[in-house]
């Protein structure tokens, strides 16, 4: 479920207001949105992969929150993490080798 | 309420934003961007709306899909065509088989033309057979919009119009982040709303509450096969990434660490389902190497998004997993299609990917893993063309417009839908394992009293206020679609596919029939022939 945004990274550009498919965010009139309808998230992460300062962390559960802090995303490394392992980050991902890949072939 | 059916607006029904279009597409997943380009190619005007957003929202973006691509030499394709023959209880048409794969082909192949970021295999040629959802959807917004189509999103569409004759004339909705409505005439529509999951947090299932089927039903359309809707797929507990070939991988143990006999992600999810429901399930991918779970990561790092989040290495320690309900979305059954242009039973109106059946292809078994992407891209392609010929027709002809919405959208007696309340209470009898994925003639009458008695107790209700217009209408929707999918799967009397009886266990070859179905108030089920099945062609 959604959880966290940082104020210190969100630069106020509304994308997840926009991108996120079960409209859980707010517009506010100080530019960063608010978290409004949390029981509405559906948990699909789309609104992290969309977020162009990883400003937004969605946690793994879809009833239970964590209660991660701003701060303990920030020394794990956590904001932007989904949105380079599927390569929305400049450069792409890094893609093992086709003798690696055809081990998931023929499975 | 939205906006009353008043005697004067059912002369010229209104909104706050009106648009006249040759072609409107509701949905805006993989089959209503197929559809929308295609109409748009026949020179066509098209409106789309999405209830959430065109490019993250519906079943594909935030997943990825395999895709049934398969290039056109003869022993492939029968290969291909034969994959789930007998999973699909022999209920599939070769012909569409074919045309789907033909399709399917072209379309994957337009994908690298516009620029999808296929990889190269060893030899140097790409790779086609799947698609991450981000990337994939990102592109077909785009060409969408660069197509010309009018896109509104965050627009849920609440009821369809209709003329004179009967025929679909347009629909009306709201605009959910501006708190007003629309409405769009147009000469054709394309119904692209996706499948039915009930709810139940799959991963990015929870706007596909079968709103299409409802609207196309309102105005006599005809479901086929909503007894296939008992597709679970596997998640981490508590979590929503139903995510499950990698579970081939895996060794399932109950909670002391013991081995589940006959449990497997494919072919003993049964097992599993019997198991849940009173103890607990763990998953261990143990059966993977180190260069497999590299090669995995690379493939699906949504698979490891919550179990890394989690704290949980999936190799190297068991988690608790549970079985998610994906209805109709990796089911097969939904709007009935006649023609070879995806048109339905009502004129003018169109169905495209999850929300038109996909027993043409998949029979009985899932669509999930490669058929469903191939079929929402070549239907929604389909739906587009005939659609776009169709609503042409149409240019400058004067029509009577009417509001073809009933149940929570339509003047009422004044009594409100609690709609939380009614979506629980669908949920109850569809959600549980032992009556939905493992059924039985006395469970099913049992939710079936329940679940007409709840149609009944609204048939003259209403929404309770604007902002809960979209949320009745989504509980009204699931109503309608569970009982569309328990009638059907009442009258089916033997286990085929992923129907499961367990007062009929066995197949029973005098059941080779599409089950059909329709109604609101009085739900009916009928038979239609299944193609004769091309033995000869598909033993290759
Ligand atoms: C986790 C997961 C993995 C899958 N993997 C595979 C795979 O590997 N291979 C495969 O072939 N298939 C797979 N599938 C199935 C595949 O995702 C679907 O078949 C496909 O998304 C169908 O496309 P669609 O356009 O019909 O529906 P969707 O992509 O679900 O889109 C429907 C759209 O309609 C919109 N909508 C709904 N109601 C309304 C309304 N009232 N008004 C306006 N808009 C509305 C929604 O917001 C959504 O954008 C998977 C499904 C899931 C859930
Ligand atoms: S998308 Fe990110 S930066 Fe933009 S408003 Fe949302 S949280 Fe802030
Ligand atoms: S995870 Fe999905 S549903 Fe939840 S807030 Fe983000 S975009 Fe919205």
């Amino acid at each position: 479920m959604i959880e966290v945004i940082s104020e210190d990274r969100c630069t106020g550009c509304n994308i997840c207001v926009s991108v996120c498919p079960t409209n859980v965010f707010d517009i506010t009139p100080d530019g960063i949105p608010v978290i409004a309808r949390q029981d509405d998230c559906q948990t699909c992460f789309m609104c992290e992969v969309y977020c162009p300062d990883d400003a937004l962390y969605v946690g793994p559960q879809t009833t239970e929150l964590t209660g991660i802090t701003v701060a303990e995303l920030e020394a794990q490394n956590l904001f932007g993490s989904y949105r380079m392992s599927i390569g929305w980050v400049r450069g792409g991902r890094p893609r093992p080798t086709h003798e690696v890949m055809k081990r998931l072939e023929h499975h | 309420m939205v906006s009353p059916s008043t005697a004067a607006n059912i002369a010229a029904p209104s909104a706050s934003l009106e648009f006249d279009a040759d072609v409107l597409v509701i949905g805006g997943g993989p089959a209503g961007t197929w559809a929308a380009i295609a109409a748009a190619g026949k020179g066509a005007k098209v409106v789309l709306v999405d209830k959430g957003f065109c490019g993250s929202s519906g079943a594909t973006a935030p997943s990825g899909t395999g895709v049934w691509y398969v290039p056109p030499d003869p022993v492939r394709r029968s290969q291909a065509m034969n994959s789930r023959w007998d999973l699909g209880g022999r209920l599939a048409d070769p012909a569409w088989m074919r045309r789907v794969l033909d399709q399917t082909y072209q379309n994957v192949n337009h994908l690298a033309e516009w620029g999808y970021p296929f990889s190269d295999d060893e030899n140097g040629n790409s790779i086609r057979r799947s698609l991450d959802g981000p990337d994939y959807m990102r592109l077909m917004r785009k060409r969408t919009k660069a197509a010309g189509v009018k896109i509104l999103d965050h627009s849920p569409a609440l009821e369809l119009l209709r003329d004179e004759t009967g025929a679909v004339a347009g629909a009306a909705g709201i605009r959910r982040q501006k708190g007003d409505t629309w409405l769009v005439r147009a000469g054709a529509v394309v119904i692209a709303t996706g499948g039915c999951a009930f709810l139940s947090k799959a991963l990015g299932c929870n706007v596909l509450t079968g709103d299409g089927l409802l609207l196309a039903a309102e105005l006599g359309a005809e479901l086929s096969g909503m007894e296939f809707s008992t597709a679970y797929a596997m998640a981490l507990e508590g979590g929503s990434v139903t995510k499950t070939r990698f579970y081939e991988w895996a060794s399932f143990t109950f909670e002391d660490g013991t081995p589940i006999p006959g449990a497997a992600s494919k072919g003993g999810r049964s097992v599993m389902a019997r198991v849940l429901q009173t103890q607990r399930v763990f998953a261990q991918l143990d059966k993977a190497d180190a260069e497999t779970e590299q090669a995995m990561r690379y493939a699906q790092p949504n698979f490891f998004l919550p179990l890394d989040r989690a704290g949980i290495d999936p190799f190297r320690q068991r988690f608790p997993v549970t079985l998610l309900l994906e209805g109709t979305v990796r089911g097969t059954g939904g709007l009935r299609i006649v023609d070879n242009g995806c048109a339905t039973t009502v004129s003018g109106l169109y169905a495209a990917g999850d929300a038109a059946t996909r027993e043409l292809i998949c029979g009985a078994f899932t669509g999930g893993g490669s058929h469903n992407a191939a079929w929402a891209m070549s239907s929604g392609f389909w739906a587009g063309h005939s659609a776009g010929e169709h609503g042409l027709q149409y240019r400058g002809r004067g029509r009577r417009y009417v509001r073809a919405g009933g149940v929570g959208v339509a003047d009422g007696s004044g009594r409100a839908i609690d709609a939380a309340t009614l979506a629980r209470a669908v949920q109850d009898e569809v959600h549980p394992y032992d009556r939905n994925y493992l059924r039985s003639g006395e469970r099913l009458t049992d939710s079936l009293g329940r679940l007409d008695g709840l149609w009944s107790g609204i048939r003259t209700a209403q929404a309770a206020s604007f902002g809960e217009a979209q949320r009745t209408r989504e509980s009204v929707a699931m109503l309608a679609t569970s009982r569309w999918m328990y009638h059907s799967a009442l009258s089916r009397t033997e286990t085929r596919g992923m129907h499961k009886r367990e007062d009929y266990p066995k197949k029973d070859d005098n059941q080779l029939h599409y089950t059909t179905s329709g109604g609101l108030d009085d739900v009916w089920i009928g038979k239609q022939r299944a193609p004769s099945p091309e033995l000869e062609e598909l033993a290759a």
